[in-house]
């Protein structure tokens, strides 16, 4: 073992006269060992690791790129370049344009695109208005009230959670189209399917921000002088707005994203989502308008993820670990 | 204090006993007339004795009237007929899928979560991206790429192979495609548990000799065992029932899953009875993983409690 020190040769000396600590010149390099084959070294940058991960991200990502790319394209193919136009997205639907008819935006005889995207965006924050309430209420309560009863209705609310999408929606659909019937296949039918499949994650994001609230605050307040009411309302729920916030974001991105539940209540067409018409367009005749919607469907999720980040990231601040943490902790 | 706690103690009971129940029914009765009725539902149908003038049945929602000779043709069908190849494929994709799910997500789960240094916020950003870009827009940007004019035929054919009908039927183009379907989804679940382990064992485990593999083996992979099986069963849930990955890039009666034979039989109205009848069957052979996630969740929530 070979060190730096006050005696090694060729170095100068440690302290100066005034007994200032003088750092060795930069030539000497510390800990200078024999060689270390890489797989024997445990500190070795982790290079094959690494790679796979950079793989996997650009596997995971530059098809989506590439599909953001078409919805460019000057052509009426999805798979082979062009160049450039923005038809698809808007006014390009007078005749003889190459987007005849189906842009996005434009305001043609075929306005499906933007119907399916008026549906989705309403659907989205119907769902949103509706389950938050609902399970920030159910979040409060399960996690104060203790029995039997409170037991059993905690495991009926974490179920939908581990329940595969498909066995959900067919659930729905049967039972709505067998004795719900008053309610009918359509809107009403997408909202209460998506804030079936909202309430448990919304339960799950608020009861984890709840039990690290403590109930002290609570306490605090009502040894104050305030009613439980009083408390609940101006302690707990501020202290609460956060992970509402998150979990309403969350839902809206998820109503938006959600194809199988959707696939089976929409009905008919005039009640179709956006991720169901891509569906149904990509086994009919797709087009580039197809791409530009999915673009902005990408864009409105991503929208609302990227809000909940900076008030994650807000809430944060002084607090250690990331908001990117708690996005990635959310169960779903 | 403690006379004044008492009585606001007992204030607070006489005031508020009521309070976190009502505040849980809402929730709990959405959950029951539209979770577990339905649920009911599938059972009312499968075991339906009678048709309607449609021909659909009439679903039986008193248990003693059920029937169970759908079901029965159902199991016979599944296990030497028309739904066997679906069953089989369901299985032989989903268990090959997943073994790719857990050999590519692990290295990139253990990399962001243990050993990226600077850029692992941009790192942790990009794991989640996928997660939240709309699956159906996911598969799309493949449907474009494999197409016959696509990048794929592009590249392959520059190094001289002959074009390839990807979206024809081609088993393995589904099973790739489940892979880059559910992987952010088996990765995400597993970096949080992996964020977890405490570094100091690793630390321990090398400074009393291990090499590293033996430092994986031995610490690392006992410690994210837990973590490893709940990506797992996440991934699995929905792969199992995953219908439209199938039909977008292969649409082919060669590699039909069971989400397939569901899908195509529960929304026309006389198979209604079999659709039901493979919803069932299905959701038992994935008891064993919903009740293993369920008790995970049950438990973590206790603890939350």
């Amino acid at each position: 073992m070979t060190t730096v020190g006050v005696d090694a040769p060729g170095a100068e000396k440690a302290w100066d006269n005034e007994g200032r600590y003088v750092p060795p010149p930069a030539s000497i390099k510390p800990r200078k060992k024999g060689f270390v084959p890489p797989w024997r070294n445990p500190w070795r940058r982790p290079y094959v690791l690494a790679t796979i991960t950079w793989g996997y991200i650009l596997w995971s990502l530059v098809p989506v790129l590439i599909a953001v790319q078409f919805s460019f394209n000057d052509s009426r193919s999805r798979s082979s370049w062009n160049g450039f136009t923005t038809a698809w997205y808007c006014c390009g639907t007078e005749e003889g344009s190459i987007a005849e008819g189906t842009s996005v935006f434009g305001a043609g005889a075929n306005d499906t695109l933007l119907n399916a995207l008026q549906n989705s965006l309403t659907l989205g924050v119907i769902t949103t208005l509706i389950a938050v309430p609902i399970g920030t209420a159910l979040a409060l309560g399960l996690t104060r009230w203790r029995s039997r009863t409170s037991n059993a209705a905690n495991a009926v609310s974490l179920f939908p959670l581990v329940t595969p999408e498909l066995v959900l929606g067919s659930a729905l659909y049967l039972v709505i189209t067998t004795l719900y019937t008053q309610i009918g296949l359509g809107r009403n039918a997408l909202i209460l399917g998506h804030v079936t499949f909202s309430i448990s994650f919304i339960l799950v994001i608020v009861r984890g921000r709840l039990v690290s609230i403590g109930n002290e605050f609570e306490t605090a307040a009502q040894d104050l002088g305030a009613t439980r009411m009083q408390a609940i309302r101006t302690v707990l729920l501020p202290m609460l707005v956060p992970a509402i916030f998150a979990s309403a974001m969350i839902t809206f991105a998820a109503s938006l994203d959600d194809f199988v539940v959707s696939n089976f209540l929409f009905g008919d067409a005039s009640q179709i989502t956006v991720p169901v018409l891509l569906y149904s367009a990509v086994k009919a005749a797709p087009s580039p308008a197809l791409n530009a919607l999915a673009t902005l469907l990408l864009v409105g999720t991503m929208t609302a993820l990227l809000l909940t980040y900076v008030v994650l990231r807000l809430r944060r601040r002084g607090e250690s670990g990331s908001a990117l943490d708690d996005l990635a902790g959310v169960e779903m | 204090m403690a006379v004044a706690e008492a009585t606001k103690g007992g204030q607070k009971d006489a005031a508020t006993r009521f309070l976190w129940p009502a505040l849980a029914i809402p929730g709990t009765a959405w959950l029951l007339a539209l979770f577990v009725l339905p649920f009911y539902g599938i059972m009312a149908v499968a075991f339906s004795s009678q048709l309607d003038i449609l021909g659909q049945p009439i679903p039986a929602w008193n248990p003693l009237e059920w029937d169970f000779a759908v079901m029965r043709g159902v199991i016979d069908q599944s296990i030497n007929g028309s739904y066997r190849s679906a069953w089989e494929h369901t299985f032989i994709y989903a268990a090959i899928a997943m073994a790719l799910c857990v050999l590519i997500g692990y290295p990139v789960a253990y990399y962001v979560a243990r050993l990226a240094r600077g850029n692992r916020g941009l790192l942790l950003a990009l794991i989640l991206a996928p997660w939240w870009i709309n699956y159906l827009t996911r598969m799309l940007s493949w449907v474009g790429i494999l197409g016959d004019e696509g990048y794929a035929n592009d590249i392959i054919g520059f190094f001289g192979f002959a074009k390839v009908d990807w979206l024809g039927g081609q088993w393995y183009v589904v099973v790739i495609a489940l892979v880059y379907g559910y992987l952010p989804f088996f990765i995400v679940p597993l970096y949080a548990y992996l964020d977890r382990i405490d570094q100091h064992l690793i630390e321990a485990s090398r400074d009393l000799g291990a090499n590293t593999f033996r430092t994986f083996f031995r610490v690392t992979l006992p410690q994210s065992r837990i973590g490893l099986i709940t990506a797992m069963v996440i991934t699995a849930l929905p792969m199992f029932g995953d219908y439209y990955t199938n039909t977008l890039v292969s649409n082919s009666p060669t590699t039909v899953m069971i989400g397939n034979s569901i899908e195509g039989t529960i929304q026309s109205g006389f198979s209604r009875g079999q659709g039901a009848s493979l919803v069932l069957l299905l959701s038992a052979v994935l008891l064993f993983f919903m009740a293993y996630y369920l008790i995970l969740t049950l438990r973590a929530s206790r603890e939350a409690r």
